[in-house]
């Protein structure tokens, strides 16, 4: 089978790249646009490591084939700090220690993005809920949760200030 | 291995045309079933026909008359933020969203669900105690069917070849819906049973229609008639449950696997009608004094 041409936008970015009908966008983000953010833990949409936004909705990248991103917005971990400025959540993340070996953090933080992007203040259930498709062998949550929630009050503080 | 083909038709005819003119060509909804099942080998298309492209199969719309049709390529998510739609058949909503993660569920559909044909497929046993229907369209055509005659086993649908599913109709809302699972997790996890319930309330608070339809514990999602008749007629009782609890041990035909024994599924299932016909019948009060009101 011949390969195929996606055009796609990468946090901003217009993207070309070329890939095997059933190659993953996971790894044609990681192989072809050298994004290595997100990762591969199980390849079967369980762990959520390969979390990225496509179109406004995040998804595990791993179940999404590279062509079905012609034409759409993704982003990545990538995207989530601005230039040199952590987000507030990388910030927390490190301020709570809410990793070790950090395999599962850019899908993490990518997925408590899109929570407080459409939900700037929300319950400890609904984080741990929301949260539920990411996996984490080293923590044990609680400090991931609590840095999410410290994230978000931070966030509203932010908007009041510059309101 | 070869890659399959891929194509992203924008019609309905050209997806039917795609389909039929290659008995190894799949259609791809969300992929959280397909992609899975090609990654692991189990599934070996020749070519992907993408359904997410073609105008009017994502959304949702209002029938004449109360109903709403959801368009085959529309995400679980999707169906949570249509207001509507989640105040009629909260039942079904909620049995969507159940499935896998936000990540998930972003992706999933329940055409997918159904067309995927696990018998643990959480929406299905709700969309078929809905009285929910299919629209196929197929090289000849299109028909309308309920959604019990798509699954005909684990793995296996009675569409023909060339044959996608457009829409899942859902009728108006005269009474409640509702569906519960039992997990041996809290989140992430395939269902030991399922049940799902819909009631109509008569004069009275008398019950005057009901169907119950459970998953997990037989082939494909059952429909269980004798259960909805021992609904009907009287005001859910004890005794009313306790018949229909009957009925659906009964037409229990599970296996035995690491999330539980036969015996272990049979009892559950009894259980978890009367606690789901118990939350439909608590809707079904409120939707009744509203509509009073
Ligand atoms: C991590 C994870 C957790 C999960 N948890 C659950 C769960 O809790 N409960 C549950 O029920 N399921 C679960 N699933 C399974 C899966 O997400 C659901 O079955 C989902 O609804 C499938 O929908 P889809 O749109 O992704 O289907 P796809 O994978 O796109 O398609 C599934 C099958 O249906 C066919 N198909 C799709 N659309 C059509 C159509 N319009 N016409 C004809 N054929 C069609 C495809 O060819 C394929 O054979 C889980 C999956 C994952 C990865
Ligand atoms: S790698 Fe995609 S969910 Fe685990
Ligand atoms: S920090 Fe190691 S898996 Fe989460």
């Amino acid at each position: 089978m011949s390969k195929l041409l996606v055009s796609t936008t990468v946090n901003g970015d217009p993207q070309q790249f070329l890939c095997d009908p059933d190659t993953s966008l996971l790894d044609a983000l990681r192989e072809e646009m050298d994004l290595t953010g997100s990762k591969e833990g199980c390849g079967s949409g369980d762990c959520g490591a390969c979390t990225v936004v496509l179109d406004g909705k995040m998804v595990c990248s791993c179940l999404v084939l590279a062509p079905e991103a012609e034409g759409r917005q993704v982003s990545t971990i990538e995207g989530v700090a601005e230039g040199n400025q952590l987000h507030p959540i990388q910030r927390q993340f490190l301020e709570h220690g809410a990793l070790q070996c950090g395999f599962c953090t850019p899908g993490f933080i990518v997925a408590s993005k899109a929570l407080l992007d459409h939900n700037p203040d929300p319950s400890e259930t609904e984080v741990r809920y929301w949260l539920a498709g990411n996996l984490c062998r080293c923590t044990g949550y609680d400090k991931i949760v609590r840095a999410v929630m410290d994230a978000a009050a931070e966030l509203r503080q932010d908007r009041r200030t510059a309101a | 291995m070869s890659s399959p083909a891929y194509h992203a038709p924008e019609t309905i005819e050209q997806a039917v045309a795609l389909l039929a003119g290659d008995a190894g060509a799949r259609p791809l909804a969300g992929g959280t079933d397909l992609i899975v099942q090609m990654r692991s080998g189990r599934n070996a298309p020749s070519a992907i026909v993408d359904l997410k492209r073609i105008a009017g199969l994502s959304g949702i719309r209002a029938l004449p008359g109360g109903g709403f049709a959801i368009g085959a390529a529309t995400p679980c998510t999707a169906l949570k933020d249509d207001a509507a739609l989640a105040a009629a058949w909260p039942g079904v909503v909620e049995a969507a969203n159940l499935i896998g993660s936000v990540q998930v569920r972003n992706r999933a559909t329940m055409a997918g669900n159904l067309c995927n044909a696990s018998p643990a497929a959480d929406s299905v046993p709700a969309l078929v105690a809905a009285g929910a229907t299919c629209l196929v369209a197929g090289p000849n055509g299109q028909r309308e069917v309920p959604v019990e005659a798509i699954p005909a086993g684990p793995g296996k649908t009675s569409l023909a070849p060339g044959e996608v599913l457009v829409e899942i109709r859902l009728p108006a809302q005269l009474g409640a819906d509702a569906y519960l699972r039992s997990i041996p997790r809290s989140e992430m996890d395939i269902a030991v049973v399922g049940a799902g319930v819909s009631l109509v309330l008569g004069a009275g608070g008398v019950c005057t229609a009901a169907r119950v339809a459970i998953g997990a514990v037989a082939p494909t999602v059952v429909l269980v008639e004798a259960a909805g008749a021992a609904l009907i007629g009287g005001k859910l009782d004890d005794a009313a449950l306790e018949a229909a609890a009957d009925a659906v041990r009964a037409a229990c035909r599970p296996i035995d696997d690491k999330r539980g024994t036969a015996e272990y599924r049979t009892a559950m299932a009894g259980v978890l009608v009367k606690r789901t016909a118990k939350i439909a019948l608590e809707r079904a009060h409120k939707n009744q004094g509203r509509s009073q009101a």
